[in-house]
């Protein structure tokens, strides 16, 4: 095998696993435009807040401890517990739970049969709000999360490749991104389980389908939106934790959210297979166009080729690969 | 028929019993525009209640002010005998009154199954924990009422096209697919828009056998708006008619027919 090949394969393998992670942010976009018409543009500060609310309960942190202070003069700092990562996980699952259903007594509520645009608007107020208010309860330095997953090269893959062509090290895989897709594997699968078998599944798609008709079956809008954006909530966790593991727990995390716009426009805003797909495709492709034409043109490509891509779709299949077809009747 | 008497047997050998609703003088405004005005009318345990009327006489307001999407400004709806507060239409749907929409209101991207399916979503009851882990409890249930489903679709002739995304049906057959999601919640009081309209003959008749199969076999009450005069003379129990958000006239299909004001509204009358 010649050594160029083995490359590719590492750079191929390297580019999925980047793009699993994407489609794990792009996901929680699908499932609250899908239900509700919404483009959550929140939903990068909701996994950043979601690590952000993790990490402080990991390391035992007083929320606003800096606000406690400086009103009362008060010395607050840590509390002389930690919380398990389990049990921490389970904690920020219940904030986020939480927080969804203040976002739909709050702000869902009042904006019924308001125009797209408008829900939009609220989603951006709401994720500054959001960012802020992470700020202030858990602080603005940058956090390190553990929770406990493998980091590092896989050293068994690496000896068990070595040698395959002259001079070939073995692959390098991160252990974390391995364990990363497999949990977004595992996610994924289950959602669509879940959409596909329960009676909650049903409702999430009949209210994603037709409003008017879901009620007139006996589904509360309501119920259903708390529901989905806890859902959101959830995999923004997921997200947080696996971005958070990667890259440290900071505002940069809450760009991801960028990029899993291209990812949508690539997979459609409305499917979740698309999402999946979608990231993969930005994945691979900016790892293999990086490694391929990368070098002829300066490199850095991986910043602007998702973005490229996406536009090429826009022009040729604006619904994306697996999107409903928009047709108007005139 | 007689109005009076607490239950009676048709010629057809159905028992027409009690009230189930009973609308006490609607009236329903939109801005300065009445819809419906001061009108009061029954329907009865187990009859086949049809309201009719020209374009734009209210019939479809009315069914509206009974599923709950339109809450009107005056009156009192009773219901099995208690007065209605107002509610939302999921929670009417819930006390088991199901609709059909006039321009089919299905679930699109959902296979028939799936869409019949949501009409028992009122009598599932498992919480999301058991749903989620999909064991115990939730999977009981799903069979029990997949059960009630299949013997719909059984009813419906429908079997072909179980696992076919509604969307890709013909129209006949989502009016069908429709009247299955109304008649999987075994709704007490049945609404149907327009059942037939934009239908073929045949298809009508279909669909008039549907109906009448659904009333004698498990009972259900049904209120129906129709267009076409036949049909609805054909099945009906009783008729109220509303032109210009009035009623103008209440009694069995007879009764209607030969009602002055009746045959003004359908035909005209020579203003001198």
């Amino acid at each position: 095998m010649s050594l160029t090949f083995l490359y590719t394969i590492e750079v191929i393998a390297n580019g999925l696993m980047t793009g699993v992670m994407y489609s794990l942010v792009a996901l929680g976009f699908v499932l609250i435009f899908k239900a509700s018409g919404v483009f959550n543009y929140a939903q990068g500060v909701m996994a950043l807040f979601a690590a952000m609310t993790l990490v402080g309960l990991q390391n035992g942190q007083v929320p606003f401890a800096h606000l406690i202070n400086t009103m009362f003069g008060t010395h607050l700092d840590k509390f002389p517990w930690q919380v398990p990562t389990f049990l921490a996980i389970l904690m920020a699952l219940g904030v986020m739970i939480g927080f969804a259903f203040l976002v739909e007594r709050y702000i869902l509520r009042h904006l019924i049969n308001q125009d797209p645009i408008i829900l939009f608007m609220a989603t951006i107020g709401l994720a500054y709000f959001m960012e802020g208010f992470g700020d202030l309860m858990w602080g603005s330095e940058i956090k390190k999360l553990d929770v406990g997953l493998p980091q590092g090269g896989n050293v068994w893959l690496e000896s068990a490749t070595e040698g395959w062509a002259e001079g070939f090290y073995g692959f390098y895989i991160d252990n974390l991104d391995m364990w990363a897709t497999g949990i977004a594997v595992a996610l994924v699968a289950s959602l669509i389980a879940f959409s596909n078998y329960t009676k909650t599944g049903r409702a999430l798609r009949a209210v994603a389908d037709d409003n008017q008709a879901a009620l007139s079956v006996g589904i509360s809008l309501r119920s259903i939106w708390v529901i989905v954006w806890s859902l959101a909530g959830f995999v923004a966790l997921v997200a947080g934790i696996m971005w958070g593991a990667k890259s440290g727990v900071q505002f940069s995390l809450s760009l991801i959210a960028l990029k899993a716009l291209p990812v949508l426009m690539l997979g459609g805003f409305t499917s979740i297979p698309g999402a999946i797909v979608g990231g993969m495709i930005i994945g691979v492709g900016e790892k293999l166009f990086e490694f391929s034409i990368g070098p002829y043109i300066g490199g850095a490509t991986e910043n602007w080729f998702a973005y490229v891509l996406a536009l090429i779709f826009l022009v040729f299949r604006p619904q994306g690969l697996f999107g409903e077809k928009i047709i108007e009747r005139v | 028929m007689n109005a009076t008497a607490e239950s009676y047997v048709t010629e057809d050998g159905r028992t027409i019993g009690a009230p189930v609703m009973e609308m006490k003088n609607i009236t329903l405004k939109f801005g300065g525009i009445t819809a419906l005005s001061n009108i009061s009318f029954d329907i009865r345990e187990g009859e086949i209640r049809a309201i009719i009327g020209p374009n734009g006489a209210g019939k479809s307001s009315m069914l509206n002010v009974i599923n709950g999407f339109y809450h009107p400004q005056e009156g009192e709806i009773w219901f099995h005998g208690e007065k209605r507060k107002p509610m939302k239409p999921y929670q009417i749907a819930r006390q088991g009154i199901a609709r059909t929409f006039q321009n089919i209101a299905l679930f699109k991207g959902m296979s028939t199954l799936d869409n019949i399916m949501t009409g028992r979503l009122t009598h599932m009851k498992t919480n999301l924990f058991w749903q989620a882990i999909w064991k115990g409890p939730a999977e009981r249930e799903e069979s029990e009422n997949r059960d009630i489903v299949e013997h719909v679709i059984d009813f419906l002739e429908i079997q072909a096209i179980r696992k076919t995304p509604v969307g890709r049906l013909p129209y006949g057959l989502q009016k069908r697919v429709e009247l299955g999601r109304a008649l999987a919640a075994q709704p007490k009081l049945l609404l149907l828009d327009e059942p037939m309209a934009g239908m073929n003959v045949e298809e009508k008749e279909d669909m008039s056998r549907f109906i009448l199969d659904v009333n004698d076999e498990f009972g259900t009450t049904i209120a129906l708006i129709e267009h076409d005069m036949g049909v609805v003379m054909d099945i009906s129990d009783r008729v109220v008619v509303l032109d210009y958000g009035k009623k103008i006239g209440d009694g069995t299909p007879d009764e209607v027919r030969n009602n002055q004001d009746v045959i003004d509204a359908y035909l005209g009358v020579a203003h001198d």
